[in-house]
């Protein structure tokens, strides 16, 4: 696997860890929190290398 | 006294939607790894002499979603050699079941058939998000229906990442779409060392080069609303061919394939450059496939493999498709069958050209067999083939 794509892989764990972190500090919003688990569907298809 | 322990009503929507999230994640995620991993068995006919793999001729595709078989009919008397690739785009499946009837049952008398099934190995192994493509397609047969997976036009993101902003076509740096860089019918010529899509093609130009291939046969499918269909693709150098080809099987066999000019100032295409950079002659087949048309119905297996839609039928009776189109659309048997005949054609006409160099393929259907018999008739049953002669795709 090439850098480039490690380092894609690396973003991708960060960007999963910043949403579920904002998931479980959202109090208030319900809309928020969807947002957040629909951003992260693709997101972890990609980490597992399903899509 | 008990304490009461009650859950915070936020705390019990945030679980809800953990559920389902993971049920939606989960669910749809296993249907898209089976689909990438889903092995299609390839029955090697008779005509079968040896197989390879791709990666024989370029190292840098080895060990990659990117590799796929080759299949060698060799002949008993030496002449030339035709080299048959499909699923270049896997989103087009005439190409793909047109060339598992040669697999399955050619008998090659002279010279070499070179069958390549799923040329952009990884194209068939993803999906085109948000299209709503089927993941599978079934061709019934005499011993039950055989699966095949519905790939895209291109390769994944999963093998080749990532894309640049705009493709450079290498040798000629014309700028191309971003995406091309995926499409192995813009990357050719390709180089050992470029992304992995080049370096397949690059591969396929090795095999070309190094086999001495004579004809190279590029098959598709292309929408109804587009110009460049129904047709052949040839460059000058295959033209003369093309052209006997074309008109032969309107007269013999009543359809029509006529004949488009390859564009020279048009980089990375297979009837360009195979023939600019390799002694071959290459030819590009179009059958015509409403599924890929925009204005069409869902995208349905049904409207895949029978190509009947209502909004087709309307644009066709305004005059703006570039195919005949009636009620009856355009039946996947009748778009193998086409291209089972051109191929037999232009190998014949190239025969007549160049007799020291003859190609005899027996055993392969034309166009009217195939419309009867229908494709799955043609294929066999891997359940009941000797385990040596299936392949895994």
């Amino acid at each position: 696997m090439p850098l480039i794509m490690i380092i894609y892989y690396v973003i991708c764990i960060f960007l999963i860890a910043i949403l579920l972190w904002n998931f479980i500090k959202e109090k208030k919003s319900v809309n928020d929190m969807l947002l957040y688990l629909l951003v992260l569907i693709p997101l972890i298809l990609r980490l597992l290398r399903v899509k | 006294m008990m304490k009461e322990n009650k859950m915070p009503r936020i705390q019990l929507i945030k679980r809800v939607l953990l559920v389902v999230f993971a049920a939606a994640t989960i669910n749809g995620g296993m249907e898209l790894y089976k689909h990438r991993h889903y092995q299609l068995p390839i029955v090697a006919g008779p005509g079968v002499t040896s197989v390879k793999m791709l990666s024989e001729y370029c190292e840098g595709i080895e060990g990659t979603m990117a590799d796929t078989h080759v299949f060698f009919l060799e002949g008993n008397e030496p002449g030339g050699k035709t080299l048959i690739m499909s699923d270049t785009h896997s989103n087009e499946p005439a190409a793909l079941l047109a060339n598992l009837i040669f697999l399955e049952n050619a008998v090659v008398e002279k010279g070499t058939l070179i069958i390549i099934p799923m040329f952009n190995h990884s194209g068939s192994r993803n999906t085109r998000p948000g299209d709503g493509y089927p993941l599978y397609f079934e061709i019934p047969t005499d011993w039950g229906s055989k699966k095949f997976r519905m790939g895209n036009r291109d390769a994944s993101w999963l093998d080749q990442w990532p894309d640049p902003d705009v493709y450079i076509h290498y040798p000629d740096r014309q700028l191309l779409s971003f995406i091309d860089v995926r499409n192995t019918n813009r990357t050719w010529p390709g180089r050992p060392d470029g992304p992995l899509m080049e370096r397949v093609t690059y591969a396929a130009m090795q095999l070309i080069r190094e086999e001495k291939v004579d004809i190279a046969v590029d098959v598709h499918g292309a929408e109804t609303m587009f110009p460049v269909t129904n047709c052949i693709v040839a460059p000058e150098k295959s033209m003369r061919i093309a052209t006997m080809a074309s008109l032969t099987v309107k007269a013999r066999e009543k359809f029509d394939n006529h004949v488009e000019p390859s564009p020279s100032g048009f980089r990375g295409l297979s009837h360009r450059e195979i023939g600019d950079y390799s002694d071959a002659m290459p030819f590009l087949l179009e059958a015509p496939i409403p599924f890929l048309d925009q204005p069409t119905g869902p995208k349905t297996e049904a409207l895949l493999l029978d190509g009947k839609d209502p909004f087709l039928l309307s644009l066709s009776k305004k005059g703006k498709l570039f195919v005949p189109y009636d009620e009856t659309g355009w039946p996947i048997a009748k778009r193998v069958g086409q291209h089972c005949s051109v191929i037999q054609e232009i190998i014949r006409q190239f025969t007549k050209k160049f007799p020291e160099k003859a190609i005899s393929v027996q055993n392969v259907p034309k166009y009217a067999d195939v419309v009867k018999n229908g494709v799955g008739y043609y294929y066999h049953n891997p359940d009941s083939t000797d385990k040596k002669s299936v392949y895994f795709n």
